[in-house]
């Protein structure tokens, strides 16, 4: 156990340095670079300044040391100012990392709290009505842009009915927690919706292959009801592959939460980075990058453990161990 | 018309699938109307581009049947125009994707060992990262920084050929599994091994015994591809990072609808039921053939 989790720590380190190299590397090849924008901000630098200044800066070296440079400054702890917020990158990341974090909590939640009832029972209920429309259901989810959603729901909830705002936080408003509740209904709606195509797909299949299993045969042939038999046996061996998808998909979940964000110009990671970079915020983009694939493999990782733990057949030696 | 080769075949079980048909006939229907759509507008008496103020958010009329944009645009025309450019990056991000898929899946496949495990890996890890945010960053790199032109980087063709690159840069990945899978099957078939003890080069073991026995699989992975290749160009372009406005697209029609979504709702309606329908037809006609042309795999 604590061996396999060690080896794919390993990889992840491996992963997030080959990431932060490829990352650095093209973020210098993005139109502008530092000293251009310092340039157009203050007309009286002349080009001998641009050149002094690429010097002090280390812009005239090449890009490995530069990137060395940086990875031993990062690993101090030490990623630079944001150019768009100025401050320390770290006081603009942390923020934005707790709104990203609750609104991918609560919506894998909710995308989980109806693909979980709704998989199982199409999957009980195969070849009938139910088992067509969840699978139809499923087919569409997964067929439909994600930022057209989250349109429609702006549509439907703020143009038509007019019950809930159509985006920001509420951040600066009056009113207390539950005020800011209501800018997170949409979003959350939105992101739980664009996973929740596939998140049914894979419970159902995964259900009507643990029916299939012989010892689903033994406990009917004992004579357990069906409902102990799909909720007390079946349940169980449906979530060990449903746990492995939600690690492997954590990616997508949080390209799905910058799509929901920019939408809804709610002020997590995903709007972040997708500022920093349109913003050439190198220093800032940079480290939300790094943040967003660090977080993911830590999903993928602690999906990984959750899969040991859960699902005795993986690797019993290292479980005993 | 009757026949008996295997392509014939599979389109006689392809036929069985109403959904399939369906879907297909939507694809060359909406295909048609986005290659002709410049002839469709002059029949109907639009440019895609004439702007006519006086008549800006016009309701639908026999002369707009779907109303004016903010521009006093038709919105029909806009709207085949637009798929125009989505379906060309989606045909040619889904044929590139297919490509490199097939080299991938074909090395991992027929040569296994290290070279399997290394590109497999890779395969992993392009599925385990958080793509969208890094392909903001390819979208936003400066092509004159990589060496090209700065007319010829600023042409709407380079525009729409850097999303095709981009694009298809991540969609090779499902091809890549489905071929290696299919080539770890055919490299142990006895017509491939009895080629192999006749003294065939590798190459032409590949070119001659097994690229042609993948030809279903890719088809189908193909058409399953292009489901999702479209999907993203459309998400890059709503974020304004894949083809750009005066170039319309299913995805950038709806950033200028978001922005006008108090004053026009239906501007943001269409272009997504646009892409809706294209996805939806790619994944049935992918699931149809996938029945058609792997009888055995099929299941019901």
């Amino acid at each position: 156990m604590i061996r396999l989790a060690a080896s794919r720590l390993l990889q992840s380190v491996l992963v997030l340095l080959a990431v932060s190299f490829a990352t650095y590397g093209l973020i210098g090849l993005m139109p502008g670079d530092p000293i251009d924008l310092m340039i157009s901000s203050d007309p009286r630098l002349t080009s001998e300044d641009a050149a002094r200044l690429r010097e002090i800066h280390g812009l005239d070296r090449p890009m490995v040391d530069r990137y060395l440079a940086w990875l031993g400054a990062a690993l101090d702890g030490d990623f630079g100012y944001s150019r768009l917020q100025g401050r320390p990158v770290w006081d603009a990341l942390l923020p934005a990392l707790h709104n990203t974090l609750i609104l991918m909590g609560l919506a894998l939640l909710l995308a989980l709290a109806i693909a979980l009832p709704a998989g199982i029972l199409a999957a009980v209920r195969r070849h009938t009505w139910i088992d067509q429309a969840v699978s139809l259901a499923a087919f569409v989810g997964i067929s439909t842009p994600p930022f057209w959603t989250a349109l429609l729901l702006i549509i439907l909830f703020a143009v038509l009915f007019g019950w809930l705002p159509a985006g920001g936080s509420g951040a600066g408003e009056a009113g207390g927690p539950l005020a800011r509740v209501q800018f997170l209904v949409l979003p959350v709606l939105s992101l739980a919706l664009a996973g929740l195509g596939g998140y049914l797909r894979y419970v159902r299949s995964a259900m009507i292959e643990t029916l299939g299993q012989e010892w689903i045969r033994t406990a009917r042939a004992k004579g357990l009801s069906e409902r102990r038999v799909v909720l007390g046996h079946a349940l169980r061996g449906t979530l060990i592959p449903v746990t492995a998808i939600i690690g492997v998909e954590f990616g997508t979940l949080f390209s799905g939460a910058l799509v929901t964000e920019t939408v809804f110009a709610y002020p997590g990671m995903g709007r972040l980075i997708y500022d920093a970079v349109l913003g050439n915020d190198f220093n800032l983009a940079l480290a939300a990058l790094l943040l967003a694939t660090g977080f993911t493999l830590v999903g993928n990782l602690a999906a990984d453990v959750a899969l040991a733990l859960l699902d005795p057949r993986i690797s019993p030696a290292s479980r005993a161990g | 018309m009757t026949g008996s080769g295997p392509w014939w075949l599979a389109w006689r079980r392809f036929r069985r699938h109403p959904s399939a048909v369906a879907g297909l006939g939507l694809l060359l229907l909406l295909s048609a109307a986005a290659a002709t759509a410049p002839l469709l507008a002059t029949l109907l008496g639009v440019e895609a581009d004439a702007v006519d103020l006086f008549n800006r958010f016009a309701p639908p009329s026999t002369a707009h049947p779907l109303g004016t944009d903010e521009l006093g645009r038709d919105v029909l025309v806009r709207l085949l125009a637009g798929g125009r450019a989505s379906l060309t990056v989606g045909l040619a991000a889904a044929l590139a994707s297919a490509a490199i898929g097939t080299l991938v899946g074909l090395a991992a496949g027929y040569f296994g060992g290290r070279l399997d495990a290394l590109l497999m890996r890779l395969t992993d890890a392009l599925l385990a990262l958080p793509l969208l945010p890094l392909l903001i960053v390819l979208a936003a790199l400066d092509p004159g920084k990589l060496g090209l032109a700065a007319d010829l980087a600023g042409s709407p063709l380079a525009a729409i050929g850097r999303i095709v690159v981009i694009v298809s840069l991540f969609g090779w990945t499902t091809v890549a599994r489905l071929v290696r899978a299919q080539t770890l099957h055919l490299r142990q078939e006895t017509f491939v091994l009895a080629a192999r003890a006749q003294g065939a080069g590798t190459l032409r073991i590949l070119a001659v015994h097994i690229l042609p026995n993948l030809a279903s699989a890719v088809v189908v992975a193909t058409t399953l591809a292009a489901g999702n290749v479209i999907l993203l160009e459309s998400v890059l372009s709503f974020l304004g990072l894949g083809i750009s406005p005066p170039t319309p697209s299913w995805g950038n029609l709806l950033t200028n609808a978001q922005e006008l979504i108090w004053i026009s709702p239906m501007l943001a309606i269409w272009p997504g039921l646009m892409i809706l329908f294209t996805v939806v037809a790619c994944n049935v006609v992918g699931d149809g053939l996938r029945e058609a042309l792997d009888p055995r795999g099929a299941t019901g």
